[in-house]
C-alpha cells in the first residue's frame, strides 16, 4: 500500500471495507457478480464476515433482520442490474418499517454508464420512492464520502433504508482514505421538529382532564429506545398500553397494563378500550389502516397525543390535538419534570378513576375468554394457535423467553403469532409489518441469529410463503447456524384462503398450494426435521428442535380451514368486529 | 387550490428528480418549477406551484423537508410575497396578418401598456418579452388573442417567488444583525404559527 503522508492510498473496492470496517460492520449478507467483483477481490483484507446467500432478496431480509434483532445499521451486498433489482423487495420492506440498512450495489462502468451495457439497470432511479436516500458513485474518492453518510442517514431521525451503487471503475480506481475526514456533516434534524413546552402543557391537561386514557404503543418506541421510559410512564399514570404489530415486545406483554394487539386482529376488548377511551397516547405509531379501521368511527370519543418523530405522518390519517414532533425518548424525558410541575398526582382521584378505567377495560372481555381457542380442550385437531402458544410455552418453561427471537412470515400464522406468542422483551419479534412481505422469515431469521447468536431464533412461516426463500436453507447449513423452523403447513395459503371465505363466496380460487415434503427438504440441506400432526407431539418436538445443536425444521400439518378471529373487515370501524365463532366451529371433516 | 412553495435543495444530479417524484407519488400535479442558482453556493432555489387541496400543503412541506437534498421549504401566500413570472410571446405582425400593416404599432401601444419590451422584430413577428404576476401575463395575452392578434408562440418560465421583507440568514448576516455563521435554516423569519397547522380544520368548518 502506497502512501500519503499518514494516509493510504487505496483502491475503491479497500476503502469500500476499510468505511465498512470504520463503521463498526462486523458481517455483510451478499452474493457476488461480474459489477461488484473488484469489491470481493478486496474483501479477504478485511475483517468483515460475508454471508452467501442464495438470492439477493435473502440479503436485503437477512440486514433487516440483523438490524431489527440489534439495533445496528445492517448491511447487503449485490452485483449490477439483477443482483440489483433482487434488492428491491427486501429494501421497500425495510422502508416501510423503518429499518436502517445499507444496500450496496456494484455498476458497471462509468465510462459506460447509460449504454444499457451487460447487466446495466438504473437501480438508483429504480430505488427512489423506496430508500429514505441514495447515491451512485463513479470515483474512488466519493465511496468514502457516501458510506458514511449512508450510515448517518440510515441510523438518524425516522430510520430507513440506503442504496449506495458504486462502478466498477470506482471500485478499481484510486484515492487516499482518511476516515475520518470522510465524516458526514452532522446530522441535521428535520426542521419541523418542534416539541415545545406550550404543546407539552396541552398535553398534561389533556392527560389530567383524561379518565379513560390508552397509550398506544408502536414501532417507534424500539427505534428510539424508549422502552424503559414507556413503561415507567404507563406505570407512574396507571395508563393501559395497546400495541401495534411492530410495537410487540416494547412493552411486556404480561404488564398489568398491557392490553395487548391492536387493530384488524386484535383482541375485541383491546379495540373496545380504544373506541371508548377518551385519550389517546400515540407514542411512535402511525395510525396505519390496519390499525384504525375505518377513520371515520376511530376513536370518536378521545382526543389524541402523537409523539412522533416524521412530520409528514402528522394528520395524516387521524387528525390529532397534540403533536409532539420528536424522538420519543426525548420528548417523554422532557415532559415528565413538566408533568411533576403541574402536580398532575395532586388529585387523588385520579388512580381511583383509572383503576375504574382498567376494571372497564376487563369487564370488555366478557365471553372472549370462553371464545379463545387456546382453551379448547385437544379435539384430535392440530390448530396453529396451539402450535405457536406451545412454542412459547416451551421457551418460558425454558426460561429462554428473553433469549427467544421470534422472525415470522406475512399471513395467517403472522397474526397467530401476534395473538400467541406474548413479547415480553424488546427486539423478540421481526416481522414484515408495512409491506407485508412473504418469504421474510427465514432470511430474516438468519439475519437475527448472526445478530444474536445467544438467542433461539424461531422462523415462524406458512407453507406458502416459505417456499419463496426456503433456498436460504442452504445459507443456514453453510454457515452452520442453529435456527428452527416452524411451518405452519395448512395446505393453503392461508390469508388468501380466509378472506375468499369472508368476502369471495369461498371461491379458493388459486389459494391451495401443493408443497414438497419440508422435512425431507431439510433433509436434502441436512438439516434434521420432523413431522408433527398432533397437539401432545408439539411441545417434545419443540423442545428437542430448541435444544439441538443444528437447525431444526418442523412442518406442523394443522387445521386446513382455520380463520384468525377476531378480524375487522376493510372498512369497518374498530368495534365492528367479528368475534371467535363460539363454540368454534368444526371443521369440514366432522360434518 | 394553487399552493406556491420555494425550497432550497443540493445543486447535485438527481434532485429534480426527487422533487418531482415526491410530487407524483402523492398523486399532486405541479403546474410550474424554476429551479436556479441562489444565494448560496452549492444550493439551488425551487418555487414550485402545485394544485392540490387546501389540507394537503401541510404533509407535501413536511414530504419536502424528508428529502436529504432539502435544506429548507417555505410555503408563501400571495399576499405575503412576490411573484413573478418572465414570459416570451411571439405575436404575427406582418402585412398578411389580421390587422395588416397597422398590427406592428398597435401591438407596441399594447405592450407598453402592459410593460412588456419588443425584444426581436422580423418582417412577419414580434417577440415580446415581460415580467410579472401571472395574471398580467395572461391579461395581456388575452387582450392579443381579443383582438384577432395571432400569438404565434408563447414561453413562460414559471413562478418564482420570495417572501416580502423577510431576510434569509445570509441578507441578515449582511446587515451586520446575526454575527453568527450562516443560520441552519434560510427562512428564519417564516411565521412559527403555520409550521403545524391542522389539515383538518377545512373538513370541520
Amino acid at each position: 500500500m502506497a502512501t500519503n503522508n499518514t494516509h493510504p492510498i487505496l483502491t475503491g473496492a479497500e476503502i469500500l471495507w476499510a468505511t465498512l470496517v470504520g463503521e463498526g460492520v462486523t458481517t455483510v449478507f451478499g452474493y457476488p457478480g461480474g459489477a461488484i467483483l473488484p469489491a470481493y477481490d478486496a474483501l479477504r483484507k478485511f475483517p468483515i464476515h460475508h454471508v452467501l446467500t442464495r438470492h439477493e432478496q435473502g440479503a436485503a431480509h437477512m440486514a433487516d433482520g440483523y438490524a431489527r434483532a440489534s439495533g445496528k445499521v445492517g448491511v447487503a451486498i449485490a452485483t449490477s442490474g439483477p443482483g440489483a433489482t433482487n434488492l428491491v423487495t427486501g429494501i421497500a420492506t425495510a422502508m416501510l418499517d423503518s429499518i436502517p440498512i445499507v444496500c450496496i450495489s456494484g455498476q458497471v462502468s462509468s465510462k459506460v454508464l447509460g449504454s444499457d451495457a451487460f447487466q446495466e439497470i438504473d437501480i438508483t432511479g429504480i430505488t427512489l420512492p423506496i430508500t429514505k436516500h441514495n447515491f451512485v458513485a463513479t470515483r474512488a474518492e466519493e465511496i468514502a464520502p457516501m458510506i458514511r453518510e449512508a450510515f448517518q442517514i440510515a441510523a438518524s431521525g425516522r430510520p430507513g433504508p440506503v442504496l449506495v451503487d458504486i462502478t466498477k471503475d470506482a471500485q478499481q480506481g484510486t484515492a487516499t482514505f482518511n476516515f475520518d475526514e470522510a465524516a458526514p456533516a452532522s446530522y441535521r434534524p428535520h426542521p419541523m421538529l418542534r416539541a415545545e413546552s406550550t404543546e407539552m402543557a396541552r398535553a398534561i391537561e389533556l392527560m389530567r382532564a383524561s379518565t379513560k386514557p390508552v397509550i398506544l404503543a408502536g414501532h417507534g418506541i424500539i427505534h428510539s429506545g424508549a422502552e424503559r421510559e414507556v413503561l415507567a410512564f404507563a406505570e407512574r399514570y396507571q395508563i393501559p398500553v395497546a400495541t401495534t404489530l411492530l410495537g410487540l415486545g416494547a412493552f411486556p406483554a404480561s404488564h398489568p397494563l398491557a392490553l395487548g394487539m391492536m387493530g384488524m386482529h386484535g383482541e375485541s376488548w383491546v379495540n373496545h378500550a380504544i373506541q371508548q377511551a377518551d385519550l389517546l397516547l400515540a407514542f411512535g405509531m402511525r395510525f396505519d389502516d390496519r390499525v384504525t379501521g375505518n377513520l371515520a368511527s376511530y376513536a370518536p370519543n378521545a382526543k389524541k397525543i402523537h409523539i412522533e418523530i416524521d412530520p409528514s405522518e402528522i394528520n395524516k390519517n387521524v387528525k390529532v390535538d397534540v403533536a409532539l414532533i420528536g424522538d420519543l425518548k426525548e420528548v417523554l424525558n422532557t415532559m415528565e419534570p413538566l408533568i411533576h410541575d403541574r402536580n398532575y398526582l395532586a388529585d387523588a382521584s385520579t388512580t381511583k378513576t383509572t383503576r375504574a378505567w382498567l376494571r372497564e377495560i376487563r369487564s370488555l372481555k366478557g365471553d372472549a375468554a370462553v371464545r379463545d381457542i387456546i382453551n379448547l380442550p385437544d379435539n384430535g385437531h392440530l390448530y396453529a394457535a396451539h402450535v405457536i402458544n406451545d412454542i412459547w410455552q416451551e421457551a418460558k418453561a425454558a426460561g429462554r423467553l428473553d433469549k427467544t427471537i421470534i422472525a415470522t412470515d406475512v399471513g395467517q400464522h403472522q397474526m397467530w403469532e401476534a395473538q400467541y406468542f406474548k413479547h415480553e422483551d424488546t427486539r423478540t419479534l421481526i416481522t414484515s409489518g408495512g409491506l407485508g412481505t412473504m418469504g421474510f422469515a427465514l432470511p430474516a431469521a438468519i439475519g437475527a441469529k448472526i445478530a444474536r447468536p445467544d438467542c433461539d431464533v424461531w422462523c415462524i412461516a406458512g407453507d406458502g410463503g416459505f417456499q419463496m426463500t426456503a433456498s436460504e436453507l442452504s445459507t443456514i447449513q453453510q454457515e452452520c447456524l442453529h435456527i428452527n423452523v416452524a411451518v405452519i403447513n395448512n395446505g393453503f395459503l392461508g390469508m388468501v384462503r380466509q378472506w375468499q371465505e369472508a368476502f369471495y363466496d369461498k371461491n379458493y380460487a388459486c389459494s391451495p398450494i401443493l408443497s414438497p415434503d419440508f422435512v425431507k427438504l431439510a433433509d436434502a440441506h441436512g438439516i434434521p426435521g420432523a413431522h408433527v400432526t398432533e397437539r401432545k407431539d408439539v411441545t417434545p418436538t419443540v423442545a428437542k428442535a430448541r435444544t439441538s445443536p443444528t437447525a431444526f425444521v418442523i412442518n406442523f400439518s394443522v387445521e386446513k380451514e382455520d380463520g384468525v378471529y377476531p378480524m375487522i373487515a376493510p372498512g369497518a370501524a374498530l368495534h365492528e368486529m367479528v368475534r371467535r365463532p363460539n363454540p368454534l366451529i368444526e371443521t369440514a371433516e366432522d360434518e | 387550490m394553487l399552493h406556491t412553495f420555494v425550497a432550497l435543495v443540493d445543486d447535485k444530479p438527481g434532485t429534480l428528480t426527487r422533487v418531482a417524484s415526491l410530487f407524483r407519488r402523492l398523486n399532486v400535479n405541479i403546474v410550474s418549477l424554476t429551479v436556479g442558482e441562489s444565494e448560496r453556493d452549492g444550493i439551488s432555489r425551487m418555487t414550485i406551484v402545485c394544485d392540490a387541496p387546501e389540507h394537503a400543503a401541510d404533509r407535501i412541506r413536511a414530504s419536502l423537508y424528508k428529502l436529504e437534498t432539502t435544506r429548507d421549504v417555505d410555503e408563501l401566500g400571495r399576499s405575503e410575497a412576490v411573484i413573478r413570472e418572465l414570459c416570451l410571446i411571439k405575436v404575427a405582425a406582418g402585412p398578411n396578418s389580421p390587422h395588416g400593416q397597422q398590427s406592428r404599432s398597435q401591438i407596441f401601444e399594447l405592450a407598453n401598456v402592459f410593460r412588456a419590451r419588443v425584444v426581436d422584430l422580423a418582417p412577419e413577428s414580434i417577440m415580446l418579452e415581460m415580467t410579472g404576476a401571472a395574471s398580467k401575463i395572461e391579461g395581456l395575452l388575452q387582450v392579443l388573442r381579443e383582438s384577432k392578434f395571432e400569438v404565434l408562440e408563447v414561453s413562460r418560465t414559471g413562478r418564482m417567488a420570495m417572501r416580502r421583507g423577510h431576510h434569509t440568514g445570509r441578507v441578515l448576516k449582511a446587515l451586520g444583525t446575526k454575527p453568527d455563521e450562516e443560520a441552519p435554516v434560510a427562512f428564519p423569519d417564516r411565521p412559527v404559527t403555520d409550521d403545524l397547522p391542522n389539515q383538518f380544520a377545512e373538513d370541520e368548518a
